[in-house]
């Protein structure tokens, strides 16, 4: 789960690390408020889940409370485009407001879990902000990582190791290593997948401060903090995938025609895969878990068929355990529900397959049975180019 | 032979009162596993199709001593019930529990290392020596015996190249699913060696996907340590970039994990790479005709 900067940095400040003054605007007035009450020039900055605003025109600097209004006006509700967003933009409902700050360096700090390791790093560059990319890709040794045991913490000289080696001065050596002990902290007591702060930054007046900071949540943990949980934001993401969600079916939207509905996330890949390879274009990646009961197909059917852009749904299931007749009555009754317009291609395997194939070939219903993964992804092509043409 | 498990395997069920576990348990009678016991907290003395449950896997060890142990508990329990059958002194355990959080199994990795406990999983199907024992949720009568070896990443992908090489007559050695998990105890790698070591076992199978870098590391191993012929197909060549996790994840692979990368790591390493799903049994079918004509 993601959330927004400014939901970040309180996270952030409780567990102690200093973040730059300011609050959340909903309006153009309390941007202006805002800017009065710190008595400074500000930095207005769009809260969207993506990155790279800066480049889009999401952060911008103000002197004046009226100038921070005027800001906040265009800002608010503009469809702001970067690098990490699709292609249309995502629409801006909140700016952070806050002190702008004389920034002397900009660093690095981040924390993930190293899969390979199997625990947490913690890296750090000298070179932070929005050069941090080309270091990874480029002098990738110039990054410093420490794995850090999470029984342990972060221990107190391999905090000195990282100030250090960021070359803090002596004298912010102190609030670094707190400040780095608090990242961790925030990391593994709110179960991240991702803590990172970039920049952070040391100011002329002496300060150490998180001017950018990004927290991403590991799903399977949210059970344990309902606090977390409270702060999702389901307008920053696609309708239909959150209404997956709800099923506790994992879909993601994309830009084809052929609908996929398939039991588990490698088949459903491997279905994308070979439905590119005959030379069509899946509309989604949908996996209705392994079990895929007669429900559950009813509600993947559902959020597939709400993409517009369907022409032909393509339908792989191995059923595994379960019985293709049991599944193939989930799928007619699913489709007759839902008055399924497109042609459906279905493959199943598994206990009783020939038992499934004759029940939807005899449904009445427009069925097309394939056998085999590459036959199905044929059909499901031919059809949906035929399909196309006639509407 | 097999690998891992054979009809010697004395197998204990965690979680085995629940709707999966006693499901998964009958199966696995089926197919002719001994399961030798089953545990659920507070259950202890009950009987599931008269197999005995204990309250705790110390116990059902003093009681039955069996050798690997499967783990089907909910997920917010399922890191205690590992390091509680490793503590126990159980070599191998298979967990199929689906979403442990990521963190919980930060903490079981090093605690099965201090006890010499093996995981194989979680979130995975488990492990199958055709004929012999199954241990998961696999079905098992896709299986046949035979001198194949198939290691995945995947679930149901899984059950779809076992099923190609059945067609063919192409029997499998062992299957084990390694689970989809960014933290999981058992790598390519510990499968490759293990099949590489194996009698039986005259190819493998090994199918991975996009994410991490297991499969750099598998095609470091096949480069260097196998003899035997490797067959592989990487799914999601077609998945969109994206849902990266900001610099950080970026930063940890080193730009590894797309399928493009893993396909280029495999060739080079000498894996047979098919480029569609559809052709994996067609292509073992080759791999082993050729092999037997060199020899």
């Amino acid at each position: 789960m993601k959330i927004h900067e400014y939901q970040a940095k309180k996270i952030l400040s409780d567990f102690g690390v200093p973040i730059p003054q300011g609050g959340v605007a909903e309006s153009p007035k309390e941007a202006g408020e805002i800017c009065a009450q710190l008595g400074k020039p500000v930095v207005v900055k769009a809260q969207i889940h993506a990155g790279g605003r800066g480049k889009g025109g999401g952060v911008k600097i103000a002197s004046s409370p009226e100038e921070a209004e005027r800001i906040t006006s265009s800002m608010l509700g503009m469809q702001l485009v970067t690098p990490q967003t699709p292609p249309q933009g995502v629409k801006v409902r909140k700016v952070l407001v806050e002190e702008g700050v004389k920034i002397q360096k900009e660093l690095y700090l981040g924390v993930v879990i190293d899969r390979t390791a199997a625990m947490p790093v913690m890296m750090a560059s000298e070179s932070g902000g929005m050069e941090i990319e080309e270091v990874a890709a480029t002098a990738p040794e110039k990054i410093l990582k420490i794995h850090v045991e999470p029984g342990l913490g972060l221990l107190s000289f391999q905090a000195r190791k990282i100030a250090f080696g960021l070359g803090l001065p002596p004298a912010l050596i102190p609030v670094g290593t707190r400040l780095l002990d608090s990242l961790f902290r925030a990391f593994t007591d709110k179960d991240c997948s991702l803590a990172e702060i970039n920049p952070l930054v040391m100011v002329e007046d002496g300060r150490l401060l998180a001017l950018d900071a990004k927290m991403n949540f590991d799903d399977n943990a949210l059970f344990r903090h309902p606090e977390i949980r409270e702060l999702r934001d389901v307008a920053e993401e696609d309708p239909l995938e959150v209404e997956a969600t709800r099923y506790q079916i994992n879909y993601i939207k994309l830009d084809g025609n052929i609908g996929c509905m398939v039991n588990g996330a490698g088949l459903a890949m491997a279905t994308m895969d070979i439905i590119k390879l005959c030379g069509g274009d899946p509309a989604n990646f949908l996996d209705v878990g392994g079990g895929a009961s007669a429900e559950q197909v009813e509600n993947a059917f559902r959020i597939l068929l709400s993409d517009p852009n369907v022409k032909a749904v393509l339908i792989n299931i191995f059923g595994g355990i379960l019985r293709c007749d049991v599944l193939a009555q989930g799928v007619i009754e699913a489709a007759s529900k839902l008055e399924v317009k497109v042609p459906v291609v279905v493959r199943l395997e598994g206990t009783n397959v020939e038992k499934g194939r004759s029940l939807l070939r005899s449904s009445g219903l427009n069925f097309t049975v394939a056998s085999g993964m590459r036959d199905a992804a044929e059909k499901s092509v031919e059809l949906a180019r035929t399909h196309n043409l006639t509407y | 032979m097999s690998i891992i498990i054979d009809e010697t395997t004395a197998l204990l069920v965690q979680g085995i009162t629940g709707r999966e576990g006693t499901f998964h348990t009958r199966q696995a009678v089926e197919y002719g596993t001994r399961v030798v016991a089953g545990v659920t907290p507070g259950k202890g003395g009950e009987l599931v199709d008269g197999i005995p449950v204990y309250d705790t896997v110390m116990e059902a060890v003093r009681q039955k001593q069996p050798n690997a142990s499967v783990i089907f508990v909910p997920p917010s329990f399922a890191a205690d019930a590992i390091m509680e059958a490793a503590d126990a002194g159980i070599p191998w355990v298979v967990c199929i529990s689906e979403g442990i959080p990521t963190l919980d199994m930060v903490r079981v990795v090093p605690f099965l290392k201090s006890k010499g406990c093996r995981l194989i999983g979680p979130n995975c199907p488990g492990i199958i020596s055709p004929g012999k024992a199954k241990i998961g949720i696999m079905p098992g009568r896709i299986h046949r015996a035979g001198p194949v070896g198939v290691i995945s990443r995947s679930g149901t992908l899984t059950y779809e190249v076992v099923f190609q090489l059945t067609e063919r007559g192409i029997g499998q050695s062992t299957c084990i699913g390694i689970g989809g998990d960014p933290i999981i105890g058992t790598h390519f790698v510990d499968c490759l060696q293990l099949f590489e070591a194996d009698s039986e076992t005259e190819a493998v199978v090994l199918i991975g996907e996009i994410g991490g870098s297991a499969e750099e590391e598998a095609a470091f191993f096949v480069r260097d340590h196998m003899k035997k012929p490797v067959i592989g197909f990487v799914a999601g060549t077609t998945a969109p970039p994206g849902r990266r996790m900001g610099h950080a994840g970026a930063i940890i692979s080193g730009g590894k994990g797309t399928a493009a990368e893993k396909i280029a790591s495999w060739e080079r390493a000498g894996i047979t790479v098919c480029k569609s799903p559809a052709e994996i049994g067609a292509t073992v079918e080759k791999a082993m005709a050729n092999r037997r004509l060199q020899a």
